[in-house]
Order: C-alpha cells, then structure tokens, then sequence
C-alpha cells in the first residue's frame, strides 16, 4: 500500500512551513532514514527523513511552496512492485491538502491533525490565527508614517539590536541566545552583529545567571536577561524581586538596577502544565518593577527599546504563538513607545472589553462578532500592566458604562480582578452592570488538546460575557 | 569539641602570613577595635530598642573583613550577606551613617529604609547588605562580569557564610565565574554556625575552601582569626583574579562570639568553646600582644587608642538615637527612578 508522507510538525506551536527543497527525486530509492526534504519554519530549517524503505513514488509539494499546513501529503513512497496511479488517486481522495491560509481561518492553535474526528467548533476555538479585524492607528505614530509588515520575532530582534548600536553598555545573556540563535530565534543575527562579549550563552543555571545580571545591572551595565521560558524564571524570582525590584528602596535611591528581564509567558501549545503559564498577575503585584506585555509587533518593538532604556528593572512577556504572527510597524529611525499607556485599538460605544498580550486576540475576534449582533465593543489594550494605565479604562467605562476583562491568566488575583477593584473604587457611578472577568479556568494546563482548548479563554466566553453585562 | 576546633584554626596555614610593620598593626588594631566597639554599641541600643528586627554582630570575626580591606586597591567592590556592619565600616563607611540605619533614622545610609542587613555606598564601593542567604554570591559573580566587561582591572570581593555555602546559586555562580574567568574572590567566613547548626550537622564536607574543587577553582583555608594571615591570602587571591586567571575561593576560619542574631541566646555550643576562642585566638588581643611585645606600642598608647574609638561610637550613637526618622514621604520615594 502506498504510503503518504506528511508535512510535519516541528515545534508545538508550528501550523504550517515551507517545503524548501526536495532531496530526493521522483523514482528515487528510498531507505528508512534518508533525507527526503528540507523544511523551513519560521525557527529553522530540518530535514525530514523517510520512514519507511520504498520508492519515492510521487511528490505532491513542490519545491519552495510556502505555507504548506501541518499533515498535508507532501509525497507519496511505494513498496516495491506498486504502481503510482494507485498512489495519486489515493492522494486526490483526501481532502486534508488545503492550503494552510483556508485552514487557519478557522483553526485553533494547537496544531493538532484536523484530518478525523468532527469538524472543529467555529465558535470556541480560535487562538492563534492574526485577527482579520483592522486595529486602529496608534497616536503615538505620526501620521502617514510608511510601515512594514514584520513579525513580533524580527521586531523584537530590530529593537535590541538598535539599542546595542546606540549604547555600549547594553548586552544580551541568557541560554541559546549567541550561537544558537536564540531558542526561539528571537536573538537571530545578534551574535554576529556584536560579539561573544555582549551576546553571551549562559549555562542553564537561572537562578545563578539572573543574580550575575543583577550585580552587572547594580554597578551600572544594561543588561537584557533571556529567560528560555517565564517558566524557568521561577528558579530566578528570589533575584527578580528581592535584589533587582527591592535594591534601589533599600539603599535609599543609590542603587539603580536598569535591566529587562524577557521571554516568552503563558502558554505555548501542547506543552502542558508546567510550561504553560502566564505570570503577569505575579509580577504586576510588586513595586519596583515594571511589567510589559504588548500584542502588535509595533508595540512589542517600541516597548522594548522604552524598557532597555528605562532605569528600572523591567519584566518583559512576550508570548510563543504571537511571535510569528505580523503586524504593521512604523519604518522609524527611533520608534519608542511610552510604558505605561494604554492604547485604543477598537473604538465602541456599548461595552469596554479591556486586554493585554494574546488575549487580544480573543478580545478583537470578539469584538467583531459583537458588531456583527449591533454592540459595538471599544477595546482597550493595556500594553503595560504596571503601572497600568487604568484611566484609559475609565474614561471608556464613563462611555459604555460596561466593561469585560480578558486574559489567559488564572482567575484569582489576576490582572483582571485588578481592574474590576480599580473600577468599583474610581468609577463605580459610571457602571450599568456587574464588571465581567474572562480567564483561563482555574486548572493547571492539560496536556490533551481538547481540555487544553477547555482551559484557556474562548472568543465565546467572551461574547456571552459582553453580552451578559449589556444585558442581551 | 572545642579543642578540636581550636587546633583547626592554628594548624592552617600560619606559616603562610607576612609580618606586619608597626603601622600596619596599629593600622589593623585601630580598624579592628572601631568594628568591635560599634558591635558592642550597636548591641546595647538594640537592647534599649533603638534598633529593631535582626541584628547581626561581627565579634570575633574583625580580622577577616580589616586583613581583606588592606589587600584590596579603589576601585575593588564589596558585597556580603546580613552579617555587614564590619564590612561597612572596613570600606571606610560613616560609622554614624552605619549606626543611624541601624535605628531607622533619616541620616542612615539607605535614609532609614534598609536597615542592619539591607545598606550600601556607591561611594565607597559596597554593594550591600543582603538579606537573603547565598544571593550575593551571584549579585558580587555580577560585579565582576561588569568588571571583565568595562575591562577596568577591579576584582568583586564577595564574602559569604559557611551557611550560604550550601545554596545552589553558589555553586551556579562558581561555574559561570571559571567559565568566563571573571574576577571574583569569594571569601567563606566559617564562623562554624548557620545560625544554630553547627556547620558539621549541615554541610557534608566542611573544608569551604575545597568547594570550587570541581569547577577548578583554587581555594585556601585560612586562620581568620589573624589578620596577618588574612592580608596575606588576600594579596594572593585578589592577585589571582586580577591577573584574569578567574575566581578564587579563602575560607576563612572564623568565629563569632555572639549569637546568630541579638535574638539567639546560643545555646547550641559550650560557653566554654566561645571563651577558649576569646582567650586565645582573639583577633585583637593577638594584634595588642604583638605590639606591646615589640615594644612598638605601650599599654597606655593602645588605651588611648581604645578612648578615641568609643568616642568616636559615642557620637554615632548619639546621631543615630538623636536624628530624626525618616519624613512620611520617605515612604514613597525610591520606588522608581
């Protein structure tokens, strides 16, 4: 029987990739463990080899097809003696080679095989995919400013790379970060740009290289700390908060630590429990430290080069599922954003949907869906958590007089409870109904990709969310 | 049990020590008396009050931060843990600055807010005071990769407890500190007791100085107790890492002669143990000795001696139960920059 060859998943966040380059020719012996193809993703290039021993029958991907969705028949082998019309009539019968662009539409993030079962629910999924809907222009960019369509990972590779040329005292440290090129590719090119000596691997030693990045912030030095994941920085806290939040309080003003702790937080996909959290709430709690967790590229890149150059320790979430993702960013020579500002990035006049990171894109699918039922949602990204701009949520809760919270987060003393105390203390008089929190559920993260679904936010919940405070 | 640990203390490395010129010991005498006396202040106006939460006295242990200081050149960093007014007062600090922190008054180095285990100087190069067990030793690991980074010649010298000895970023830090060579002299003060835990009921191995063994590391173990011999390993492991051969481990075999803070009776140890260390190993008496020996100093001299330092603790005492508390506002400053 002919066998397929898939496009494979190479990274639990992966949805689709480029056949680079095939290696082998139609007609081709194949054994089990040669290299059939080459496979760009937006990480890195891999081989995939055969599995099996046969003939390479039939490729069905051509060389350089971009976009090519995870589990698409890329090639057909054959055992010996099979005909290759058997082959091509088997692969026609599938419907699972749609492209990648048609698939994502209505696709969740865990790029789990959509070949059997039922046919994913429209309504709750819907994670990952870059929302349709248009976000409004941020202020702070002059208008007419050209843009380009960049991906959160280059803007955030462009943004310490222009502060490393601008001052000397900046370097980069943390693990897989020079000659890998960054776990997450985020660090790309930066090695070569600058050097073993401010591009610097560290050993997988958190605690210990979080502490030396400290004392290197304390006697003056900018450091950028990678951590791998937020979930490894949990071995590093003792230093985020005691030494790098707490020093300059304690000396009376003499101490600065000017450093930016960052990395990607909250959940991946599929990585399950204990690397999938989102600790924005844990840093938002403490004074000393700012927190930062943008959505666009535009304001990941802006809001990088604010906190690399601000004085203060700065916690910077970034997320694995938006780093791939594009999004217009100002072709600036200089394009800083101010911490601590909210932005608008759907303006309405019946509900407040307030969000921050990748609940956005929950938020902003909403929002579309509510339009599309006559409540016309304003959604607010907050951008920086602390300190948050909560003013930005009242002046508009002054104008829906509804408001609804959306974060991955957990729900208990989350960002979310924050914002429902702030608005029942500041603008109490303004509210027409209860305010609403959307959360991921109060679980550890579940491996299995439907409770995983389960556990995190929906666009559903937050429409009946939206709906239940507008009373509809 | 005490004598076991006495003979440790001698049989280490005395032949290693320089001697010291008369300016040198009257140098040491003065510096280590100013730590002792400002520790026996400091533990009367805890007694009264004046000083709250934990308070940590440096008796016993003078010799190991005043032999360090005299290795050490400008530019040199300090950083050590809770047990830090020695260390402060050692780089030169105003002990009425030192003491009025002590009290949470408003002249205090952190202006009240640090207190006894949380004080730093930009000024004379110490980093602090640190309250958590072990977490200077990456922070000083730290100073010295900003010290290899500007190129600058200056080594962290980062003291740390037989306690802290057995915290994992240690030993992160001693990695990270070979791998890239970086200029750090990590000094273990084995005072024998993490806070009531006699370091043998601790630490599987109790020769600190062989820690580093692992990552290559050199290491020394040292009679803490003689400044002399202090300065000597001093000039040797700061010499080391400023040559760019990377981190060097001292242990310092030490002993403090109070509690592990001013709330710890020390019931743990004989009073028989900490008397046998007064009596013959007293870092200061073993300096006094020496001088009225050589006749370099008479009885009289090192009176005088005495009576300008207790004045001088005198008058920190007064400024720091005399100058105001922090102003309200204080609360909220230095929160940011």
């Amino acid at each position: 029987m002919p066998i397929e060859v898939l496009m494979p998943a190479l990274s639990p966040t992966m949805e689709s990739g480029k056949l680079a380059k095939w290696l082998k020719n139609e007609g081709d012996a194949v054994k089990s463990g040669d290299v059939l193809a080459e496979i760009e993703t937006d990480k890195a290039t891999m081989e995939i080899e055969a599995i099996d021993d046969g003939t390479l029958g039939k490729i069905l991907i051509k060389d350089g097809t971009e976009d090519v969705a995870v589990n698409t028949p890329i090639a057909i082998i054959l055992v010996t003696g099979e005909d290759p019309s058997a082959a091509i009539a088997k692969s026609s019968g599938n419907g699972a080679a749609a492209p990648a662009a048609e698939k994502k539409a209505e696709e969740s993030a865990p790029p789990v095989a959509p070949e059997k079962g039922p046919a994913p629910d429209k309504a709750p999924s819907a994670v990952a995919a870059p929302p349709k809907v248009e976000i409004q222009p941020d202020p702070e960019v002059p208008e007419g400013t050209e843009m380009v369509h960049q991906t959160v990972r280059e803007a955030l590779r462009d943004a310490m790379a222009e502060e490393m040329r601008r001052d000397p005292d900046i370097f980069l440290m943390g693990e897989e970060v020079a000659e890998y090129q960054g776990a997450y590719k985020i660090s790309q090119g930066l090695l070569d740009e600058f050097g073993a000596r401010r591009v610097i691997d560290t050993p997988i030693t958190e605690y210990g290289f979080a502490g030396v990045g400290v004392g290197a912030a304390l006697s003056g030095l900018k450091p950028i700390v990678e951590f791998m994941t937020w979930n490894f920085a949990m071995q590093a806290i003792d230093h985020i908060i005691n030494s790098a939040a707490k020093t300059l309080y304690m000396s009376g003003g003499q101490m600065g630590c000017p450093i930016v702790f960052r990395g990607p937080n909250g959940a991946a996909a599929r990585v399950a429990a204990q690397h999938s959290q989102d600790y924005t709430a844990w840093y938002s709690q403490v004074p000393g430290l700012k927190v930062i967790a943008p959505y666009t590229a535009a304001d990941f890149k802006g809001l990088l080069k604010a906190a690399i150059r601000d004085p203060n320790p700065v916690i910077f979430l970034e997320n694995e599922i938006l780093y791939g993702q594009s999004f217009d960013v100002p072709k600036l020579d200089d394009f800083v954003l101010p911490i601590g500002k909210a932005r608008i990035a759907r303006a309405g006049s019946d509900v407040t949907l307030v969000s921050f990171s990748i609940g956005m894109t929950y938020a902003l699918k909403a929002a579309e869906e509510l339009a599309g039922q006559g409540i016309e949602a304003e959604v607010i990204d907050l951008r920086t958590i602390r300190p948050m701009d909560i003013e930005t949520v009242i002046e508009s809760v002054k104008k829906t007089g509804r408001c609804v919270t959306v974060e991955e987060g957990w729900p208990q003393s989350g960002v979310g409870s924050e914002i429902v105390a702030q608005l029942m203390e500041k603008a109490f008089d303004y509210l027409d109904a209860p305010v609403l929190r959307v959360t991921g559920k109060d679980v550890p993260m579940p491996y299995a990709a439907n409770l995983e679904k389960l556990a995190l936010p929906s666009v559903a919940e937050v429409v009946e969310a939206a709906k239940a405070v507008s009373y509809k | 049990m005490a004598a076991t640990a006495a003979a440790q203390v001698k049989s280490e490395s005395s032949n290693l020590l320089v001697e010291f010129t008369k300016e040198e010991e009257l140098t040491a005498f003065r510096e280590m008396l100013m730590i002792r006396r400002f520790e026996e202040k400091a533990g009367q106006l805890y007694g009264m009050g004046l000083i709250g939460g934990f308070c940590h006295l440096y008796i016993g242990q003078e010799a190991v931060v005043v032999g360090m200081q005299t290795a050490m050149k400008e530019g040199d960093q300090v950083i050590t843990g809770y047990r830090d007014h020695g260390h402060m007062l050692a780089t030169g600090m105003d002990p009425k600055g030192v003491m009025a922190e002590l009290t949470g008054r408003q002249g205090g180095y952190s202006r009240g807010k640090g207190g006894s285990m949380h004080m730093f100087s930009r000024e004379k190069n110490f980093y602090g005071g640190h309250g958590i067990v072990g977490g200077q030793v990456s922070l000083g690991t730290g100073l010295a990769f900003a010290n290899k980074f500007r190129n600058d010649d200056s080594v962290s010298i980062v003291y740390f407890g037989d306690g802290a000895a057995n915290q994992g970023q240690v030993y992160e830090s001693f990695n990270m500190a070979k791998l890239w060579k970086l200029p750090v002299v990590y000094v273990v003060e084995n005072n024998r007791y993490g806070m009531g835990t006699a370091h043998h009921r601790a630490s599987s191995t109790t020769d600190f100085s062989k820690r580093g063994l692992s990552f290559d590391i050199p290491g020394e173990q040292v009679d803490g107790m003689d400044v002399r011999a202090v300065k000597a390993a001093g000039d040797r492991a700061i010499a080391y890492a400023r040559s760019g051969q990377g981190p060097y481990i001292i242990e310092m075999l030490t002993y403090r002669y109070r509690g592990h803070s001013m709330s710890d009776p020390a019931k743990y140890r004989p009073k028989e143990e900490v008397q046998k260390m007064r009596d013959e190993h007293d870092p200061i008496e073993q300096v006094r000795k020496r001088l009225l020996d050589n006749g370099w100093s008479k009885e009289e001299d090192l009176n005088a001696i005495d009576k300008e330092i207790r004045v001088v603790v005198n008058d920190a005492a007064d400024f720091a139960s005399s100058d105001p508390e922090p102003d309200p506002a204080e609360l909220w400053t230095d929160i940011l920059r």
